[in-house]
């Protein structure tokens, strides 16, 4: 029993249970769930599927994750997301033949730039002007979606430009294109946070500001780029939303997705008062939602009314996380033991 | 002496925004026909009768050092309960309305339980809250439900004459007196000096043996109250129930409770100055319609601007504040901050 106790210290393992569970009532009550087979050289099924919806929330994850470990939340996200695309379509423009207005690449890479600027704009809010992250991520969550619809001109674009459906429609070696960007980007993530001494400086900041500041370290610097790092991975995020619909609307790309996001992070094991964090736990959560929004799809259920079980597993989530509710229900279990 | 009483970071908030709304008014007056009249003042209150509520109930909560990010979506949950209810199930309006306004209070008091009892942060209750009422809404119709009851078509369309030929209407005589209601409650009762308190120093507030569990469920059930209060308003002028009603309207309602001149960080406020706030967002949205050719998403983006221009001011004032206080001559106790 002692290795089963130690297997339950590593965090990676209840997200990682959680989805087995999912996966296997699944396995019992949705058909053809774990079906996959090869077309075209590509692999389809459930399951891919899976991977490739969940891409936009990883990436979204990633950023988020180094976010809550500073003790913040940014729940602009998902209306950068709704920036990012709408900023690629008016540049790219809705020409039918599939004549770009601006090179492919340029649109891109300004798309980012505008991510990252919100990002920025986020981050200085919190660090430099001391205001409350929810506050602060608060504007852009509700100014985003007013700034995606200008961009638009409240209308959707729909792109014809064919090279920019291999973003969130294309394949590599038999797996969708998005999986290796989601891969890429956690990679480098992982690197620059746990090969270099930058992630511990993020925890630092989460656990102790004060503490982190008389230590040397600079947290204002730090958060500023955290909440940076953020926006650059929702335009990463709304690039590839954008391009598997192949159209940009500020209204509906990427809503909700903040949710999902910080749901994914929370799932993973992070927590919401910072501190340690998980970024492959964080991928997991991802990957969690979106088995179960697939669950949910299966069952013919308005994907609307996922919401509600979603927040619902927010609410027990933060609950478990709570000290206070653990010790209650500690205290609970003992009394019960007690009197037994 | 007189100068520390005109730069008092508690009034001078509130006369700034006195004065930008003048100035508004003036600018609206000067720059388009038919603008000045008292009928166009009126209509303000008319016209945003259903935020002014909602900012009642969410400056209690941001007195008290919270945030309630659930009002939105709660509104549109109470539009849809009695489109649904009057239409669906034809009960009487007599019947619906309590049942809504208990609805919403009930969940407002579920989510400060959550709050209070496990001391969890309310932000990500309440936006679990967000999502949650908005999720109810597809689960009571993924329609819009027209409304042709009698009793709601008659408050609908009803005009109350004040002075000569002006009028206001029922939701505007219902947001008045909820405004008198909650400036006798926050200067007047216990309940309102306890909110103060908490916001304040909450630890304070219970070594002082108020009661401060009781008094910041008592808060968040407020506020979904003043939320359910605010759909049945809101279906006098829309008169049908939509699950995407008050989308975004939580910022509107921080925005206005700011822009009035409440810290965010809690402690600082007024109901009369949330009524100006609401006043100023009401005379933005009135500018952008005269003036035609903007997008009714500039509203938006404005009220971003402005929720961030206040929150700079409020940290201007306290970094002032924490200067001040350093000399002897100047320092304050606490609990001064909390009357008013």
């Amino acid at each position: 029993m002692r290795w089963l106790k130690s297997l339950g210290r590593v965090k990676i393992v209840w997200p990682l249970v959680a989805l087995g569970i999912l996966l296997l009532f699944n396995l019992f009550f949705t058909p053809n769930f774990f079906h996959v087979e090869v077309k075209a050289g590509h692999f389809y099924g459930n399951l891919i599927d899976i991977l490739k919806n969940a891409a936009p929330i990883m990436l979204l994850a990633i950023g988020l994750t180094l976010v809550i470990a500073t003790h913040g939340i940014d729940i602009s996200v998902g209306s950068v997301v709704a920036v990012s695309a709408g900023v690629v379509a008016m540049l790219l423009g809705g020409d039918l033949g599939g004549h770009a207005r601006y090179p492919l690449a340029v649109a891109m890479i300004a798309a980012l730039l505008v991510s990252s600027a919100a990002g920025m704009w986020n981050g200085m809010l919190v660090s430099r002007i001391g205001m409350q992250p929810i506050i602060a991520t608060l504007i852009l969550f509700v100014a985003g979606r007013g700034i995606a619809m200008v961009t638009t001109n409240a209308m959707v674009i729909w792109l014809y430009v064919k090279p920019f459906a291999l973003l969130g429609q294309g394949y590599l070696f038999g797996l969708p294109f998005s999986l290796y960007i989601v891969a890429a980007l956690l990679l480098l993530t992982f690197l620059v946070t746990r090969r270099t001494a930058v992630g511990l400086f993020i925890e630092a900041v989460g656990i102790n500001p004060t503490a982190t500041r008389f230590a040397g370290i600079n947290a204002r610097n730090i958060i500023f780029w955290v909440y940076t790092f953020s926006g650059f991975c929702a335009g990463v995020s709304g690039l590839i939303v954008a391009s598997t619909v192949m159209s940009a609307d500020g209204n509906n790309a990427g809503n909700l997705y903040e949710l999902d996001a910080i749901l994914a992070v929370v799932l993973g094991g992070t927590s919401l008062n910072g501190g340690k964090f998980y970024l492959l736990g964080s991928m997991v959560g991802a990957l969690i939602i979106q088995t179960l929004t697939t669950t949910i799809y299966a069952f013919n259920v308005a994907p609307e009314i996922s919401q509600v079980v979603k927040a619902m597993v927010v609410w027990g989530v933060s609950l478990l996380q709570s000290q206070d509710f653990r010790s209650r229900l500690a205290a609970m279990f003992s009394r019960r033991e007690a009197s037994a | 002496m007189i100068r520390r009483r005109f730069i008092n970071p508690r009034t001078l908030p509130v006369l700034v925004t006195l004065g930008l709304f003048i100035a508004m008014f003036a600018l609206g007056s000067v720059a388009f026909t038919g603008f000045f009249s008292a009928q166009n003042f009126l209509n303000l209150f008319i016209d945003n009768a259903y935020l002014l509520i909602l900012a009642v109930g969410m400056t209690f909560v941001i007195i008290s050092g919270g945030i309630d990010l659930s009002v939105g979506s709660m509104l549109a949950l109470s539009t849809m309960i009695s489109a649904s209810l009057l239409e669906k199930s034809h009960v009487s309006p007599l019947i619906v309305i309590p049942v809504v306004l208990a609805t919403g209070t009930a969940l407002g008091f579920f989510m400060g339980y959550l709050i209070q009892t496990f001391n969890l942060p309310p932000f990500i209750i309440t936006l679990a809250g967000l999502y949650l009422a908005r999720g109810l809404c597809y689960v009571v119709s993924i329609d819009t439900i027209g409304i042709t009851n009698d009793f709601f078509r008659t408050a609908a369309h009803a005009q109350l004459n004040v002075i000569g030929a002006n009028f206001l209407s029922p939701s505007a005589v219902i947001a008045l007196v909820l405004v008198v209601i909650g400036v006798f409650v926050s200067r007047f009762t216990k309940f309102g000096r306890t909110v103060y308190a908490i916001g304040g120093s909450e630890q304070s507030a219970i070594l002082m043996g108020l009661p401060v569990a009781r008094t910041k469920i008592a808060i968040y059930a407020l506020s979904g109250f003043c939320s359910a209060l605010a759909g049945i308003v809101f279906t006098f002028y829309t008169l049908s129930g939509y699950a995407l009603d008050g989308k975004g309207m939580e910022l509107d309602t921080i925005a206005a409770v700011v822009i009035g001149g409440t810290l965010l960080t809690g402690g600082v406020g007024t109901i009369l100055g949330t009524v100006l706030g609401v006043l100023v967002y009401g005379i933005i949205q009135v500018l952008i319609v005269f003036q035609g050719t903007l997008n009714s998403w500039w509203t938006r983006i404005v009220i971003g601007f402005l929720v961030f221009v206040f929150c700079v001011l409020q940290r201007l004032f306290e970094a002032r504040k924490n200067v001040t206080a350093v000399k002897p001559e100047s320092s304050r106790p606490q609990v001064t901050q909390a009357s008013g």
